[in-house]
């Protein structure tokens, strides 16, 4: 184990090359330029062992990522904001070719206006793309979630996003812990190939197929999807085994002992959180808070298990879900829990849009004032 | 590789005679050859864009489309369109 000291773009870079990746495309985009910087200087020097592709955009991205991993190599790609929303339809491809390529999203909002900083709307427009997504709150966690989305995306054969926000994340330095290379080989042999693009034996991937082959790869794509929440636990709980690292699991939860209120939010909102509990907690509220780390799938009996009966939920919201009554992760928690916990009541908040800089103090203010009506 | 250990949820094809179904069945006009007419030259065998045609001149009606690419080519103007009913 060592230390290192770096922003959240040098942690993915880092646990990139810890992973062993065989090819990366890339194409800039702020805020997740750095990433591609950085994979693209060790790929040159020699540091890192890989084929670096620079491609003109990220629809070509992506498509390069997708044929890549058709060779049974270990892919990784990086975007933000409208360049994932350039790489949709190829992201379909990669889910229902089922590549287990793994793809860092920092978080920014999109157009219109341009906006530079970070809200969750460019990953929310991907929730039915077929892609897992994980959500971090801290650069040890984006280095430790980065290489646990290897293993977990070629284990069930369903590409993986890493997802966390830009400049808060992305652009902070801190420290973070790397284990040895040889715990990394332990908690990530090479890839598990039962198909590939081979001369030898000619096939070809994504033809046109019959409604009922169609019908049956979806349901399939369906069924695997839900049974990743194992699989991610599973990640998690090895990691951790091997590098004495606790970061995974599909929630975290923070003084959740005797909660009457609970918040529930995703990435660096939540990690900011933890300060709002506190002083919630010293003014005599009972509240804890309710981090999402794995957003697909669902993990709705996770969720479930924690949550206190006769609880106050107060979803804080990164992205509005437009035409209905709140944010996205709002509507997620609501469908999860509807006909299952009618004792729960939930409310919503959607702040931080486009980086709107949003404190401890003004998220503590708005539970109170939305709990205590 | 081993092709029975290629998982199932994989959409994937091997090379055989019709990978994606029966595409005959996609056809509006269906190319009839006039064998007065035809001197048996193969244009349309190599124009074929999907290889139903025989170097014998025989079209596989399972598999074609009805492009008309053949009945364009042919130099006699032995081929041509007719309405297709399926």
């Amino acid at each position: 184990m060592k230390k290192m000291i770096g922003t959240g773009t040098k942690a993915v870079a880092t646990a990139v090359k810890c992973a062993n990746v065989d090819v990366v495309p890339g194409y800039p985009i702020t805020p997740q330029t750095s990433i591609m910087e950085y994979i693209s200087e060790m790929c040159d020097s020699g540091e890192m062992n890989a084929k670096f592709i620079p491609v003109e955009g990220e629809h070509s991205a992506m498509a390069a990522a997708v044929a890549a991993s058709a060779t049974g190599a270990r892919v990784f790609t990086a975007s933000s904001s409208q360049g994932l929303l350039y790489m949709h339809e190829v992201l379909h491809m990669a889910a229902g070719g089922r590549m287990p390529i793994v793809m860092v999203n920092v978080n920014r909002g999109v157009f219109a206006p341009w906006i530079l900083y970070a809200d969750h709307s460019d990953t929310m427009a991907q929730r039915d793309t077929g892609w897992l997504q994980l959500h971090c709150a801290s650069i040890q966690e984006i280095f430790n979630t980065t290489l646990q989305a290897f293993y977990i995306a070629e284990k069930v054969n369903i590409p993986t996003m890493v997802c966390f926000d830009g400049f808060t994340l992305s652009h902070c330095t801190m420290a973070f812990d790397v284990p040895t290379q040889k715990q990394i080989n332990q908690f990530l042999p090479a890839r598990d190939v039962d198909w590939f693009l081979d001369v030898k034996h000619p096939s070809s991937f994504s033809n046109i197929s019959s409604v009922d082959a169609y019908v049956d790869l979806r349901k399939q794509l369906h069924e695997d999807t839900l049974k990743a929440i194992d699989v991610v636990k599973e990640a998690a709980s090895r990691y951790s085994d091997i590098t004495g690292m606790c970061n995974g699991d599909t929630i975290e939860c923070y003084r959740m002992e005797d909660a009457e209120t609970v918040v529930f939010a995703m990435g660096s909102l939540a990690d900011e959180l933890h300060l709002s509990i506190d002083r919630l907690r010293a003014n005599g509220m009972k509240v804890g808070l309710l981090r999402l780390r794995l957003f697909r799938p669902f993990p709705k009996e996770d969720i479930m298990a924690v949550l206190p009966e006769n609880s106050k939920v107060v979803v804080i919201d990164k992205a509005y879900a437009y035409g209905t009554d709140g944010g996205a992760l709002y509507q997620e928690l609501k469908s999860a829990l509807y006909g299952e916990r009618s004792d729960v009541e939930i409310y919503d908040k959607v702040m931080g849009i486009g980086g709107q800089d949003v404190t401890w103090e003004t998220m503590a203010d708005a539970i109170s004032e939305t709990v205590e009506g | 590789m081993n092709k029975k250990t290629v998982k199932s949820f994989r959409p994937i094809s091997w090379p055989t005679k019709g990978a994606s179904a029966k595409t005959g069945k996609w056809r509006t006009m269906r190319p009839v050859i006039d064998k007065e007419k035809c001197i048996a030259c193969r244009i349309c065998y190599i124009y074929c864009p999907e290889a139903t045609i025989t170097p014998e001149i025989e079209i596989d009606y399972e598999y074609c489309k009805g492009c008309g690419v053949c009945a364009h080519e042919c130099p006699k103007k032995a081929i041509s369109m007719e309405n297709e009913v399926h």
